[in-house]
């Protein structure tokens, strides 16, 4: 039901729906992700009011045309029911718009998601790292970070 | 530590020597204060509180002032954003202080060996006793603490 | 006056550093840092198998680390599309509310800690010492205890189990009604958490709270009525909520939610059915090679009603010779301590699930699974690229989006205000910062 109201109202902005093991996706193109949000906060039938999460994910390794994906999961207090948004975005051009206009919490979420991945949310009015420290150079969960590459303020440098 | 001299102890007094006597009053006055950061702060919480009971061994008031404080407790995993402030608490400490580091993740960094997680708080500040486990059970942390003692009696006071 | 609170300061358990614009002793404006727990536990979960992520999940929530324990395993299980044995699922009932109750008990007796009630933190941490020992009972640990396995569990509940878990129980309600005759109408601690740390039910759902937090503005949102998850739906509890959002409806509402938890260990621990733990053993058909394998094992009981099948190539335990053939495996669950060190069928099993390059893989894709932790929902959000190993696990921390929240609670409160409202977080640095 929810899968068939996103694509009736975004048709060719959803480029693949599945439900794999009963949670219920949606791949849409960045440009409809700030309204595609609306449209699932907003509209009665499906009353998505709570962000449930927000985080991305690097494909480098995976089969895949793009490199990251920005993965929502929504949630409905009173439906009850859950979705995923996924967005996939290139390389060269990491930029999403930014939910923090709908969600508080998404300002927190965006930053986690930009310090560790590197993926840049437009609009957002604090896009500053929030795990690592500013010196640290690059973006941890990317693939291509070496998982034991340590930057020490203090003590000996690796 | 006491000179066994039966004449002067029947008579009500003992003889020692000071370096002893000073060690003897400073392991059991230990004043603490526990950095804790991550897991082991539950099994801080419970050598601290009645069951296992810290206090029976003297080490029993945590300080939370660096300055008031004599041994450094480093509970939990150490990151490399936390470690400044590690090194500058241990410096802010006054003669004479002491180190325990407490669980796996502070001797050696433990299995977080990432780019995130100092490996061994030993890189940063010097470290007097070692508690392994992960978390290291309220017994082990008491087997610490004693070494520790030992070790404040055994060493040279500075008075 | 610019203050600086943290990283490490007395009066708050965690590291966390807030940077607070005060006026006069009013909090005018402030700004929350964390990070200082980041130990990569999502790196980490990438380097190994899937078995390798549950010690990394224990130290998330390190308080209530069962729960973390399961959330993960249910997640993956979800992503393989197996169903866990009944008495798996009771297990895992009885234990995530041993953990519940061991949380919420530290919670609320080290936000009274530092308020300056040390008594009522010892008598708390008095009660979970008796849960600790059930914990340690069953699972060998008594912080990180690694006990969920994908597919089952580590080990079968102990003898004598029921009757220490309604003594340990017996206990805590005990303590339970110490602290309240102690505190829940004390002047100075009502007067400390009355009308303190409010959020409106609209903040706390754009927040994306959850929890005992969320419960506390009125919501009823609870992943174990809203979306039962194991065998919660058979059991008689409530879900007890707050009307203000305030600090002391947090600490009542902790305080009902332990006895509703202790409600549900006592109808699991009627109710739980014999049976085996990991799934794959539970009578499903096994190809011959296999039955020989359990029966050199001295698991004979049962073999005789098992359908057999002839293996294909004749010659028994050639499965997975090709790389890129999907056999099944042999089992899901990582064989019983006794097998691996005490015959060599189980050895052979425990290495061919945890060699890299062996072991079972899930089918590509992803799943989310949400439980609910101790501070609220906590969902494992796991991704698979067809590999033995995890392409990326995500954990959603349910104390993130509450400290996404401080600024707003303390904002307009004195400085004061800010160590109840902090101890009513509950903030957990390794699920904070993972």
């Amino acid at each position: 039901m929810i899968l068939e109201k996103i694509k009736e109202k975004f048709g060719e902005a959803v480029l693949e729906t599945h439900s794999f093991r009963g949670d219920d996706t949606a791949i849409i193109v960045k440009e409809k992700i700030v309204e595609a949000a609306k449209f699932l906060k907003e509209d009665p039938e499906l009353d998505f009011n709570v962000l449930i999460d927000l985080t991305a994910v690097d494909c480098l390794k995976l089969d895949k045309p793009h490199r990251f994906e920005v993965v929502y999961h929504f949630f409905s207090v009173a439906k009850k029911h859950r979705v995923r948004l996924k967005v996939p975005l290139t390389e060269e051009d990491p930029v999403v718009d930014t939910l923090t206009g709908l969600w508080p919490i998404a300002n927190w979420f965006e930053r986690e998601a930009w310090d560790m991945f590197g993926v840049k949310f437009q609009g957002h009015p604090n896009l500053q790292r929030i795990l690592m420290y500013d010196e640290f150079q690059g973006h941890p969960l990317r693939k291509d970070y070496p998982v034991s590459k340590r930057q020490p303020l203090v003590g000996p440098q690796n | 530590m006491i000179e066994k001299n039966t004449d002067t102890l029947s008579m009500g007094f003992f003889t020692t020597k000071v370096n002893d006597i000073v060690g003897w009053a400073r392991k059991y006055s230990i004043f603490q204060y526990p950095f804790i950061t991550a897991c082991c702060g539950m099994e801080y919480m419970s050598v601290a509180c009645s069951h296992y009971d810290i206090d029976r061994f003297g080490a029993g008031f945590p300080r939370f002032s660096p300055r008031q404080s004599d041994v450094l407790f480093v509970v939990g995993t150490i990151s490399h954003k936390i470690a400044p402030v590690l090194k500058r608490i241990y410096e802010q400490m006054t003669e004479p202080k002491w180190v325990v580091a407490f669980g796996v993740c502070t001797c050696t960094g433990g299995f977080y060996d990432n780019y995130a997680t100092v490996q061994g708080i030993d890189t940063i500040i010097p470290v007097d006793i070692y508690i392994p486990g992960c978390p290291p059970r309220p017994e082990n942390v008491l087997d610490g603490l004693m070494k520790l003692q030992e070790k404040i009696q055994h060493s040279k006071q500075a008075i | 006056m610019f203050l600086n609170m943290g990283p490490s300061h007395p009066a708050m358990h965690g590291i966390v550093r807030l940077l607070l614009e005060l006026d006069g002793e009013t909090v005018v404006n402030s700004d929350v840092e964390i990070g200082f727990l980041h130990r990569a536990f999502e790196k980490m979960s990438e380097q190994g198998g899937y078995w390798q992520v549950v010690p990394y999940t224990d130290r998330l929530n390190y308080v209530s680390p069962l729960i973390n324990n399961f959330g993960y395993a249910s997640a993956v299980e979800k992503l393989f599309g197996i169903d866990i044995t009944e008495r798996t699922k009771y297990i895992r009932v009885i234990m995530s509310e041993i953990s519940r109750v061991a949380d919420h008990l530290t919670c609320v007796g080290a936000t009274t800690m530092e308020m300056g009630a040390f008594t009522v933190f010892l008598y708390m941490i008095k009660a979970r010492e008796y849960l600790y020992e059930l914990v340690e009972d069953v699972t060998g640990a008594r912080v990180t205890v690694s006990y969920a396995r994908v597919g089952g569990v580590k080990s079968d509940l102990p003898e004598g189990f029921k009757e220490k878990t309604l003594k340990a129980l017996k206990e805590t309600r005990k303590v339970l009604i110490e602290v309240n005759k102690l505190i829940t109408r004390n002047r100075i601690f009502v007067d400390r958490m009355k009308g303190i740390g409010v959020i409106s039910k609209e903040d706390a759902l754009g927040y994306g709270i959850t929890g005992p937090f969320l419960r506390s503005t009125g919501v009823d949102y609870d992943v174990r009525k809203d979306q039962p998850y194991y065998v919660y739906d058979r059991f008689d509890f409530d879900v007890p909520v707050g009307e203000k959002g305030d600090n002391y409806d947090r600490y009542l509402l902790r305080m009902e939610e332990m006895e509703q938890s202790m409600r549900i260990i006592e109808q699991a621990l009627e109710q739980i059915p014999a049976g085996d733990l990991n799934v794959d053993m539970a009578g499903r058909v096994i190809p011959a090679a296999e039955m020989v394998d359990e029966a050199k094992m001295g698991h004979t009981s049962g073999l005789i009603q098992l359908e057999v099948t002839a293996d294909p190539t004749l010659e028994g335990g050639s499965e997975r010779f090709y790389d890129n053939i999907h056999a099944c495996s042999k089992k899901m669950a990582v064989p019983p301590k006794e097998d691996t060190y005490g015959n060599i069928e189980g050895l052979m099993n425990h290495f061919k699930i945890v060699m890299n390059g062996h072991g079972v893989r899930p089918p590509q894709g992803e799943a989310y699974f949400p439980v609910e932790g101790a501070n609220g929902e906590l969902g494992f959000y796991v991704v698979s690229d067809g590999t033995g190993t995890p392409y990326r696990v995500r954990v959603r921390p349910p104390c993130f989006t509450i400290m996404a929240a401080l600024s707003k609670l303390i904002q307009g409160g004195t400085l004061a205000d800010i160590i109840p409202t902090f101890g009513s977080v509950n903030m957990i640095g390794g699920e904070l910062d993972r």
